[in-house]
């Protein structure tokens, strides 16, 4: 059975509390318990506590499957990116060299790649996913596209992303503020930049002299 | 390969049927793959060795009951003179036979299956030979092979002479 077309899922990073509910959800699931595929991400650590949930975005071409030389990651009916087969994967790491997301994750343990697949055996029964039935602020939301406009009337849903001259969609929504431009940032030059932030502002309470 | 009804999308945007071939060949949408599970592939083998075994023992089971049914009954076949000497006769005894009366006095016959894959045997007895036209089989007038794909002769039908009359006591399966 298919997931149903009418429920889609939402982040939205602005209401992460870093709570990690979700990530415990995700390691309680039976298909890969002990190994959570949710990634639970600090935005930049030193500054500020700010967290973002990193879930499979569930591209419309989905680059880990493009890169399998073993054919092994593949999409079913529904848009769902499932993880890689068990046979099929050689544990070669190229999906986890390729997702602009950062989501797929080598189990070298396994010999396998795993990775979130919108907890299908879940989903595919009418359930939510478990990161979304547990998130208590709402920051992953799994729902009709109504349900998420009277949550959030100030947000609106996107889901396209630019990664240099790819522009990439997904099946999966990211929650922004309505009315703000999309600004498109050059992450490989970005990572050299110093990070901005407050950060002045943290150094003052080590200073001994005050 | 169905092309149609796809969902993913290729990075180039470009359709499907301007894609190289490799991306038909292993495509990304479940529908499209031919996934065989290990399990489905081992299921398979075993029930095909299943299938197997149970060809022996019908084939053991056949050839026990062959057995038991003993010899088939003597049966009149022709009159010596309805059959001129180089000439060939078309009977039936169990299955489809000839009769070839090579010389006056002698005849034989066999079946006319042919043992390669049972078509029907023709009698060129002008030639000295049986041949099977499916294949090119060739068998001599003692049933044996000359050419062609049948390795085993034709069963030979035991003939006796009662009076005037040709009859057939047995058949003789040859290796």
């Amino acid at each position: 059975m298919p997931v149903p077309e009418s429920h889609e899922f939402f982040i939205d990073p602005n209401r992460c509390i870093g709570c990690q509910s979700c990530v415990q959800a995700c390691s309680e699931c039976d298909t890969h318990k002990g190994h959570p595929m949710i990634h639970l991400q600090y935005v930049d650590r030193p500054v500020s506590v700010q967290t973002v949930p990193v879930v499979c975005m569930h591209c419309d071409s989905p680059t880990c499957a493009e890169v399998c030389p073993a054919d092994a990651i593949k999409r079913t009916e529904d848009g769902v990116v499932q993880t890689a087969r068990k046979p099929r994967c050689i544990a070669c790491n190229n999906c986890v060299l390729a997702c602009p997301f950062g989501v797929p994750k080598m189990k070298t343990e396994f010999q396998l790649m795993m990775k979130c697949d919108l907890c299908y055996d879940r989903t595919s029964v009418g359930l939510k996913p478990m990161c979304a039935s547990v998130c208590p602020s709402g920051a992953l939301y799994f729902g009709t596209r109504r349900e998420i406009e009277e949550l959030r009337p100030r947000s609106t849903p996107v889901n396209s992303f630019q990664f240099g001259a790819q522009t990439i969609t997904t099946k999966v929504w990211m929650m922004v503020p309505k009315g703000s431009g999309v600004t498109n940032i050059d992450v490989t030059s970005a990572m050299n930049e110093e990070p901005a932030g407050n950060a002045d502002a943290f150094e003052n309470i080590f200073d001994e002299n005050d | 390969m169905r092309t149609t009804d796809r969902l993913t999308v290729p990075p180039d945007g470009r359709p499907f049927h301007e894609q190289p071939q490799w991306r038909n060949d292993f495509p990304i949408d479940m529908p499209q793959d031919e996934f065989v599970a290990r399990r489905d592939f081992t299921k398979f083998l075993v029930l095909t060795s299943f299938a197997f075994v149970a060809g022996q023992w019908w084939i053991a089971i056949e050839n026990l009951l062959r057995q038991r049914r003993g010899a088939p009954p003597v049966q009149r076949i022709a009159k010596l003179s309805e059959v001129p000497v180089g000439k060939a006769f078309a009977f039936r005894y169990v299955e489809p036979a000839i009769l070839i009366r090579t010389t006056e006095k002698n005849y034989v016959a066999f079946s006319q299956r042919c043992t390669h894959l049972g078509c029907a045997v023709k009698p060129e007895p002008e030639k000295g030979r049986l041949f099977c036209p499916c294949h090119e089989g060739v068998f001599d007038l003692n049933g044996d092979v000359l050419a062609g794909p049948p390795r085993r002769p034709l069963p030979r039908i035991k003939l006796e002479l009662r009076g005037d009359w040709i009859y057939a006591t047995g058949i003789e399966v040859r290796a």
